[in-house]
């Protein structure tokens, strides 16, 4: 098996973004999502327009993988048809879902939206990080009803193994009714750095639950 | 007319996201597309969306919608021709 | 490395509820994409393929009594029960694992939960509704990809199997024509004004369909059809029009060509996505002829049955696979003139032709690709 680790990772909660650990922004006056990622997005001065047509679960992640990305460098390490994106979550696209369905509920008022119901898939939001950064790896979107450790080792290990995989962006994007969750993983092949984690079941676990 | 383009003006900024976006900003005869606003295929479907439902006039072929959107202005008119 | 093999499989659609079924109708050129005058799913009347109710309901009640179903996990759970009927699978054991392909599941419930509890609308629920049907230990594994799930659910299944997490692996895929999504794909100004017509030079957009698939793969029961490397990829370009470039689709077949070890020349046999919008045809043509596989028949099966999105994948491969085994490709219907830039050989008319290797592809929302290769040995 190739040696693999976690060299970084950001976690977005409780209106905190934390990244390896430290945190890295948090907002205390901000009233509810779409304002707290807003304000976390100027505070990362990510200059990119089409981030305010994006639906939240595409925002949530963005941020995170901008913040990631930017971090280790990723890009200039790597042939960009090697980077994979792997995400999962439980509550699909539904956050977005129940908008679409709102325009249509009346059919005296039925104006179903093009810019909405585009958001009604889960892997949107690796199109928009793709589409950001130029990366055109493998992507796979799965949903579970809870973080599902075993599941994303196994399924990377054999991104990895498969010889077109060299880094991996993979982690959690959940956003449901009024609680939202991001914790995305840098997976790569092993740097030696110290500040490596090693790549296996357990500390995806410990770093999800620890924030 | 002029009343009828600084509406639409507020309505595009408000249905297509254009954050930080003044009507001031939107000249009404330059081009929608391409440069600018940085518009897209859905921007445009959505602009189709915005002419039913504020304005009841149906677009059904999207291909009709490039003389219609080219500019502010020329949506104006068009609204002007067609309502009923 | 294990090697895979696909062992059984069904479809669901339109034109039948087994393979057969719908292989004898496509043998007579049938399509099951009618237009529908009046119904709960549009304002105005639009064509679609649907699977008819009644019979859904009275071949699910030999398999299944009492609990309640919905019309979605009554699909998947009947192609998987089909699919499973004499195969050695024991589906009970740890080493079985369900995959379900779906973009939507139950969205139905959102306009109205009926008689089910709130949660049946989260796709992780559904799917342990149909896992549990057949009494499998396992949590499901759900891949929502948009339309390329399909593929992508084969493909995570052939990874599992080959790295020995599992033997065997119940890949289904579904998903039902609702309100939901034929408002969203109208609002887009993708639906077709007839039965869709792939790679023709009049098609004018997509039919959709309603359909569920199953296919099982195993390494430890064998059979003359083996699966090579899948491989997916983005197209960095937009989240709902088609690469001009085909760039992702024609990296992702790039990967399995040189995982499987394989020569472009080899791929006897193409089954396209072939939506039938004018964008999506056209990529694909360019990014077939940029993968040197000019030589190979192509066609799509949207013709028949419409688009069946999260079965898509799996309706088509199945149907490809019996084409490999059985050295017969079946017309893409609805294509008269070619109407791609690239000089692809569409096929007109069913044909008896030797195949030996075949290449599935799927392209959807999100700028998402995926590919596959079925061998034969």
């Amino acid at each position: 098996m190739i040696d693999t680790c976690i060299t970084a990772y950001c976690v977005i909660n409780d209106n905190k973004i934390v990244i390896n650990g430290e945190t890295y922004f948090k907002d205390n006056e901000s009233q509810d999502f779409n304002e707290f990622i807003k304000a976390a997005y100027r505070f990362s001065n990510i200059n990119y327009l089409k981030f305010f047509k994006m639906d939240r679960l595409c925002k949530l992640g963005f941020v995170v993988a901008d913040l990631l990305i930017k971090q280790t460098a990723i890009l200039e390490k790597y042939d960009s048809k090697n980077i994979s994106i792997v995400f999962s979550n439980r509550a699909s696209s539904l956050d977005t879902d129940r908008e679409h369905q709102q325009s249509i509920n009346d059919r005296n008022n039925y104006f179903p939206s093009p810019s909405v119901f585009v958001y009604t898939l889960p892997n949107i939001v690796t199109g928009e990080i793709s589409i950001r950064h130029k990366i055109y790896g493998e992507n796979i979107f799965f949903i579970s009803n809870q973080f599902d450790e075993k599941l994303l080792y196994n399924y990377i290990n054999t991104l990895f193994s498969s010889s077109s995989t060299d880094c991996c962006i993979a982690g959690w994007i959940d956003i449901d009714k009024n609680s939202y969750k991001a914790i995305i993983y840098i997976i790569e092949k092993s740097t030696n750095n110290s500040k490596d984690i090693i790549f296996d079941t357990e500390n995806l676990k410990k770093l999800y639950i620890k924030n | 007319m002029e009343e009828l383009i600084s509406k639409l003006k507020g309505e595009i900024i408000e249905v297509l996201n254009l954050e930080d976006v003044q009507p001031s900003d939107i000249d009404a005869e330059a081009p929608l597309f391409g440069e600018g606003l940085g518009l897209d295929s859905i921007d445009a479907l959505e602009l189709i969306v915005l002419l039913e439902k504020n304005y009841g006039l149906k677009i059904e072929d999207p291909k009709d919608g490039k003389k219609v959107f080219f500019s502010v202005k020329s949506m104006a008119e068009y609204i002007l021709a067609n309502k009923k | 490395m294990k090697d895979v093999f696909v062992i059984s499989e069904n479809i669901i659609t339109s034109l039948g509820f087994d393979t057969e079924e719908n292989v004898n109708n496509i043998k007579n050129y049938k399509t099951g994409i009618c237009k529908l005058d009046k119904s709960d799913f549009w304002t105005e009347p639009f064509f679609v393929s649907l699977i008819n109710t009644e019979r859904l309901n009275q071949e699910f009640s030999n398999i299944s009594e009492g609990k309640e179903y919905t019309r979605f996990e009554k699909l998947c759970i009947l192609s998987a029960s089909k699919a499973l009927k004499n195969t050695p699978i024991d589906v009970k054991s740890k080493e079985t694992i369900f995959i379900i392909s779906t973009t939507k599941g139950n969205i139905d419930l959102l306009k109205n939960s009926q008689d089910f509890e709130e949660d049946r609308v989260y796709i992780d629920k559904a799917a342990s509704i149909i896992s549990s049907f057949f009494n499998n230990p396992n949590t499901p594994i759900v891949v929502s990809n948009a339309c390329i799930s399909g593929v992508l659910a084969i493909n995570t299944a052939k990874r599992l199997i080959s790295a020995g997490l599992y033997k065997n692996a119940v890949v289904v895929g579904g998903d039902i024509i609702t309100e939901f999504v034929v408002s969203g794909f109208q609002s887009f100004k993708s639906l077709s004004f007839g039965p869709c017509k792939p790679f023709d030079v009049s098609r004018d957009g997509l039919s959709m369909g309603e359909g569920a698939s199953t296919i099982i793969l195993s390494s430890e029961t064998k059979s003359n059809i083996r699966v090579l490397e899948g491989a997916s990829a983005n197209d960095a370009n937009h989240i709902s029009g088609p690469s001009k470039t085909g760039e992702g689709l024609y990296i992702a077949i790039e990967k399995s060509l040189k995982n499987s070890k394989i020569d472009a020349t080899e791929i006897d046999y193409i089954s396209a996505h072939g939506t039938a919008t004018p964008y999506n045809d056209e990529m694909e043509a360019i990014a077939i002829g940029r993968a040197g596989l000019l030589n190979s028949f192509v066609n799509s099966y949207k013709g028949y049955f419409g688009h069946t999105l999260g079965a898509a994948g799996l309706a088509e491969s199945v149907l490809a696979i019996y084409s490999l085994k059985n050295n017969f490709l079946f017309a893409s219907l609805g294509f008269e003139n070619k109407g791609v830039s690239e000089d692809l050989k569409v096929i007109e008319k069913h044909k008896e032709v030797k195949l030996n290797k075949i290449l599935k592809i799927a392209s959807g929302f999100g700028g998402c690709n995926a590919s596959i290769i079925f061998d034969k040995i």
